[in-house]
């Protein structure tokens, strides 16, 4: 090893030395203790080595709801916050006036605290024996029934999951996409308006790929900020969400840890793993297809 | 097509929000562009040239003024029902298309009855590219090409819809000078061989010189000279324009005129019949000068440079508007270095006057070039 890189490597060290305790390790214990059987956390023992841990979590019938849930939020809101927010940063990226005004709105959601709005939601969507949240008069005004969506039926706390999820990850896609639509050279468009293109085939065919690697980032980004969602859930629904059936799989984790049925580690530890493995296969493929349209297109 | 540009006028509100208003790009530009012919509009960075030129366009609307194209008032109408082809300095070519895909988008866009078969679309391409000559690259990517490949992939995206009129915003700015120099007579060429009118923005005289049926000078907005290159330059209407043209550029003294006889500082230089008494701006191209053992203008000798077949003497003189002059001496001329003086001979031809408050032009008999003053 020649003096450069040895030079390299020493500098290296503190952040290696960082990761390797903060990260390396706990990963390596995470691994270990899904495989440990019946591990008993006071005395620190364990039974045996085996995949009982794994086959337990996947039988658990709030595992499977905590799948689903994640599941069902990261498939709605990926792609429709995404899409969202390139409607609006094209929109915003098209307006003069009040350019500014708007962007710091969309902004806001950012800078606000998790817990506060979640709070905010739920009293937009509440319904109680004595008041209708916002949310409910509004249906009630068009002529619906309310809904409870806090309390209520799965698929209304689902939407309201949603919904809120879209909203509090899209002031960061539009940042995105704001700079990457202002960072295409305006002579892209000025030769494409010389030749009588159409507004969509411009968007489509000039804006759309060459802001394609960041709408890449963005989705592989959503895909593991979704899966990954737990804070919001408990701003919303509150801590016991196994009771509400809205739990996601990090939630299932955390319980497992240190909820009123908790003290698994080893439970958490398998439930960890596997949503490591389906986190790791969807970004694969995120890559794999993002590596074929960059070369095809 | 013949263009013409009745009076345009462009006025911008002004970038700097402090200073407020509204800011003349392009003032009052009148000028007709003969049909079939290569004009080169040539100007200072900033002096209005992209402006006029995306007019011409249709990416901007002028202010005041109208704009033909043979008979038809296309000063309202879009880009892409006036028939141009436009080549950007950056290029423009889409990153992520091939080449072939990049001529073939402006075709993609017609519509209607214009509509092209798949097969027609890719007989014109070839026949584009064909025309700058990159045949065998239409299946790279823009990146993987030079910077005068991917120029005259522009120029071919440019050309494919066959366009009345093509439009070069600086087009060779970015390429290195000996490929600038290849790649303009390339244009010369292709321009030839199409016919099609063009109107070539620079802001490199040596480059709109050599390549132009016909010059327009420009400054500030304002259209300061029209004609053929040698003509502009050998009979510059203006102060602008003389300094403007010719590399070494034009040597321009404080002068006076007084009871007919031309004086730059002490030296009596020659007749100036016809001239009115008072205070003149000499301009002498670096040729008009002969060194001459009693030759009127005494200067300061600072150098001489020997270049192959020409000679060229830096020297001082105190009535100068710059610090140094440069004058292009024929080899054989003997110089004493030793003196550190070199007294020159004026040719009234290569010298031209000017008025000191608005530039322009003054005439005096012998200043012609051609005819009647040659030599
Ligand atoms: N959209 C605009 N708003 C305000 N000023 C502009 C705008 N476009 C150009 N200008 C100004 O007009 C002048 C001429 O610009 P341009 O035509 O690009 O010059 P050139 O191409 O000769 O370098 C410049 O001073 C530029 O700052
Ligand atoms: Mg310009």
């Amino acid at each position: 090893m020649n003096t450069r890189s040895l030079k390299g490597w020493l500098y290296l060290i503190p952040a290696i030395a960082f990761l390797g305790v903060f990260v390396v390790y706990p990963l390596f214990d995470v691994f270990v203790y899904s495989f440990e059987e019946g591990y008993n956390s006071a005395s620190q023992t364990y039974f045996g080595v085996g995949t009982y841990n794994y086959s337990y979590v996947l039988r658990d019938p709030y595992f499977i709801q905590a799948l689903k849930n994640t599941f069902v939020l990261v498939i709605v809101t990926v792609p429709l916050s995404t899409l969202l927010a390139l409607a609006i940063s094209v929109a915003l990226s098209s307006i003069k006036k009040l350019r500014e005004l708007y962007q710091t709105v969309y902004f806001l959601p950012y800078v606000t605290n998790t817990l506060a709005v979640g709070l905010v939601f739920m009293i937009l969507f509440q319904k109680t024996p004595y008041s209708d949240g916002f949310v409910n008069q509004i249906i009630m005004a068009l002529g619906g029934n309310s809904v409870d969506f806090i309390d209520g039926p799965h698929w209304a706390k689902m939407t309201v999951m949603c919904i809120y999820t879209i909203w509090v990850v899209l002031p960061f896609k539009i940042l995105i996409l704001t700079s990457a639509l202002a960072s295409v050279n305006p002579d892209y468009y000025k030769a494409a308006r010389v030749d009588g293109t159409s507004s969509w085939r411009i968007f489509h065919r000039i804006t759309l790929p060459m802001i394609s690697p960041m709408v890449f980032y963005l989705v592989i980004t959503g895909f593991i900020g979704a899966f990954k969602a737990y804070g919001d859930v408990v701003g919303i629904f509150g801590t016991n969400l196994n009771a509400a059936g809205m739990n996601t799989i990090v939630g299932y984790v955390y319980d497992m840890l240190y909820g009123n049925s908790g003290g698994y580690p080893s439970y958490a530890s398998a439930a960890a793993l596997i949503l490591f493995v389906i986190v790791l296969t969807i970004t694969c493929i995120n890559l794999l297809v993002q590596r074929r349209s960059v070369q095809t297109s | 097509m013949k263009i013409v540009l009745e009076h345009i006028t462009k006025r911008y509100p002004n970038r700097n929000r402090k200073v407020g208003g509204v800011f003349t790009a392009v003032d009052d530009f009148d000028l007709t562009i003969p049909d079939g012919k290569l004009v080169g509009l040539l100007g200072p960075s900033g002096c209005g040239k992209s402006t006029t030129l995306n007019m011409i366009c249709g990416l901007e609307t002028p202010t005041e003024g109208k704009i033909w194209f043979g008979e038809t008032d296309v000063t309202n109408l879009t880009p892409e029902l006036r028939g141009v082809g436009m080549v950007f300095q950056s290029y423009a070519l889409y990153p992520h298309m091939t080449v072939r895909e990049n001529i073939m988008f402006p075709l993609g866009n017609l519509k209607g009855a214009d509509k092209l078969s798949k097969e027609e679309m890719l007989r014109r391409v070839e026949e584009a590219a064909g025309l700058v000559q990159i045949d065998e690259l239409l299946d790279r990517k823009p990146s993987e090409m030079s910077g005068g490949q991917q120029q005259r992939v522009a120029i071919a995206r440019a050309l494919v819809k066959t366009p009345k009129v093509l439009l070069l915003d600086e087009p060779l700015s970015n390429l290195d000078a000996r490929l600038r120099l290849s790649t303009r007579e390339e244009i010369r060429r292709i321009q030839r061989e199409t016919g099609v009118t063009t109107i070539f923005v620079t802001h490199d005289q040596e480059e709109a010189m050599s390549i132009s049926d016909q010059i327009v000078v420009m400054e500030k907005g304002v259209i300061r000279q029209v004609g053929k290159p040698q003509r502009v330059y050998d009979e510059p209407e203006n102060l602008f324009v003389s300094k403007f043209l010719g590399t070494p550029p034009i040597n321009v003294f404080a002068g006076r005129v007084a009871g007919g006889r031309l004086r730059i500082g002490d030296d009596d230089v020659f007749e100036v019949p016809g001239v009115a008494d008072g205070e003149v701006m000499v301009g002498i191209r670096p040729e008009g000068f002969q060194p001459a053992t009693h030759g009127a203008l005494h200067c300061e000798l600072v150098a001489v440079e020997r270049m192959g077949r020409d000679t060229s003497v830096v020297a001082r003189h105190p009535a100068l508007d710059a610090t140094q002059m440069r004058a292009i001496v024929s080899s054989d001329a003997r110089i004493d270095r030793s003196l550190q003086m070199v007294c020159f001979a004026i040719r009234p031809e290569k010298c031209r006057l000017f008025d000191p408050q608005t530039g322009e032009r003054i005439r005096f008999d012998g200043d012609a070039v051609g005819e009647g003053a040659a030599r």
